[in-house]
């Protein structure tokens, strides 16, 4: 893979210069394309023609005000919005040429992980948690299965400070722990894409600012789509960034541009804090 | 003059609120005190070892009514949990809610249905046809009990497992059956098993829908297929006869049954406790 750190599209120094078009985004590879999704909760349509190209290994942030519609967007990438009653989407989601609704919806999940708002894990051990996802897919053999949880706690860093308790229940770690095991957890089964729907709106400052280090160290692994609330977040850890207002996609680009010389009234009025 | 009203009916109420907690406290208490008064007279080791004798011989004890008790309710648990385990599973997470509805209703009026018509409905499905009275017939009366309660604990502990979890599961790549049975089943585990205890061990002391079912026997039954006697029966057999040493052995079978009762109660609040804490960490 040739994304090493800020190549791909933001490398392209000279073409900072105006905002690209979804098709410039494409030519380094939409790794997934949204096209024209709208999204129903029964009745209250809650997504309004989303088309969105994520190139591979890149970060890119959704962000907006709440109930915008970002983390409706996000929860369609894996299907997991299927388990509501009442949903339905139109348009279409493609992975690597094919459809989402194609593709298995099991081994679809598998392949684009998803972590969540409140860290979540499984009421078991440090080590089945992480063990968890590769048992269920059969993705290693059973001697194999503890250096696949010792990579994936390494991948996360969370290996050194829970190396010497793997066996205890994973309840006994801090919050922010629980949502590094939740990553890691992600990881073990090696998504080649990770969706994190507000992963550190639980989470304290210090704990944040590792998990943003630990989403840029595996950027070049994984293609990454974040939604996030946080402004600051968006603009420190994402190559591109999405602004939603509506359940709408308001304005999409390289994440300089959006905070910088956003093209739209209303992401100026949103990144500038006069609403939201 | 306000003031001294509203502190009498203060009073008033405290009082009468804190008596009636005092009954319903005590009354556990003068039951477990009388049966231990009169039943720990009569039990020995006789008991638990020898067959009960006829009326005039002093002594015997109830073996055979310990062992077909539990031959009967091991029938009923092994019937009627797994029945109403998987229908709760059903309800908590496959079914559409009118379905859930439908079925949760229908456990809570099989609850409801009175002993003696469970066991009325168990000898025509199957003392009548047989052409006699068993173990079988028991087992199957009581685990008609079992079901609903199985079926209501298993569906509110697995109602309490957040959807987080469930979500977290299916994230991973588990198809829905696989993550209620790796994840949600096991989260919900130790209350699960809690309702069941306490649900076996409730019918563990019913009588009437064994009259007309086990029936009762005086000595050993072989196998499932004979008339089996149980400590219920038993009590109410030698309560209702007219012989001294008889009453005793009831006192002593009533002391026994409560005293089985109280453990298995005892043991799925331990389960419990030890669960809670365990996912605390």
């Amino acid at each position: 893979m040739s994304a090493s750190p800020r190549s791909g599209v933001t490398g392209k120094e000279e073409s900072l210069e105006g905002p690209v078009s979804s098709k410039q985004i494409a030519q380094a590879g939409p790794k997934l394309r949204a096209s024209n999704v709208d999204f129903f909760y029964g009745k209250f349509q809650a997504l309004h023609n989303v088309s969105i190209d994520f190139p591979e290994n890149q970060i890119t942030a959704l962000i907006g005000p709440s109930g915008c519609g970002k983390s409706t967007f996000l929860r369609t990438l894996n299907r997991i919005n299927d388990t509501i009653r009442g949903a339905r989407v139109t348009g279409e989601v493609v992975l690597d040429g094919s459809s989402i609704t194609e593709v298995d919806v099991t081994e679809l999940r598998r392949r684009v992980g998803m972590v969540f708002q409140r860290p979540n894990p499984f009421p078991k051990s440090i080590f089945d948690n992480i063990a968890y996802g590769v048992r269920i897919n059969g993705l290693a053999r059973r001697s194999e299965i503890h250096e696949v949880v010792e990579r994936s706690l390494r991948r996360a860093a969370l290996w050194e400070e829970v190396k010497d308790k793997l066996h205890q229940s994973a309840y006994s770690l801090s919050g922010g722990q629980q949502q590094r095991l939740c990553i890691a957890r992600a990881l073990a089964v090696d998504p080649e894409i990770l969706l994190l729907d507000e992963p550190c709106s639980a989470l304290d400052p210090i704990a944040t600012s590792k998990i943003e280090e630990l989403l840029l160290s595996i950027r070049d692994q994984c293609t990454l789509i974040i939604v996030t609330h946080n402004m600051q977040q968006a603009a420190r850890v994402a190559d591109l960034t999405g602004f939603f207002l509506m359940g709408r996609l308001v304005e999409f680009n390289k994440t300089d541009f959006i905070f910088k010389t956003p093209a739209k009234k209303e992401t100026e009025d949103y990144i500038t804090g006069r609403f939201g | 003059m306000l003031r001294i009203w509203r502190h009498a009916v203060n009073n008033v109420m405290l009082s009468l609120t804190g008596i009636c907690a005092f009954v319903t406290a005590s009354a556990l208490f003068l039951i477990l005190g009388y049966l231990i008064w009169n039943g720990g007279k009569s039990l020995d080791w006789n008991f638990f070892t020898k067959l009960p004798l006829s009326p005039g011989e002093l002594g015997g004890g109830m073996a055979n009514a310990i062992i077909g008790s539990a031959k009967i309710v091991a029938l009923a648990a092994l019937i009627g949990v797994p029945v109403g385990f998987m229908s709760g599973v059903y309800i908590a997470e496959f079914s559409g809610k009118a379905m859930a509805n439908l079925i949760r209703y229908s456990a809570d009026l099989l609850n409801g249905v009175p002993s003696i018509v469970i066991g009325i409905f168990a000898w025509t499905l199957l003392v009548v046809p047989m052409h006699h009275f068993s173990a079988w017939a028991g087992g199957f009366a009581l685990s008609l009990m079992v079901i609903p309660v199985t079926l209501r604990a298993t569906e509110q502990f697995l109602g309490q497992i957040p959807q987080s979890l469930r979500e977290g599961a299916l994230a991973l790549g588990a198809s829905k059956w696989k993550s209620v049975a790796t994840v949600i089943i096991p989260a919900a585990r130790t209350g699960i098993m809690t309702g069941i205890i306490l649900g076996v061990a409730r019918v563990s002391g019913e009588t009437a829908p064994l009259l007309f079912t086990a029936l009762n026997n005086q000595y050993w039954s072989k196998g499932f297929n004979e008339p089996t006697s149980s400590l219920p029966v038993m009590i109410y057999t030698h309560a209702m006869s007219p012989y001294d040493d008889w009453h005793r052995q009831a006192w002593a079978a009533g002391l026994v049954l409560l005293g089985l009762v109280l453990i298995a109660n005892i043991a799925a609040r331990m389960v419990l406790a030890r669960g809670a804490a365990s996912q605390r960490g």
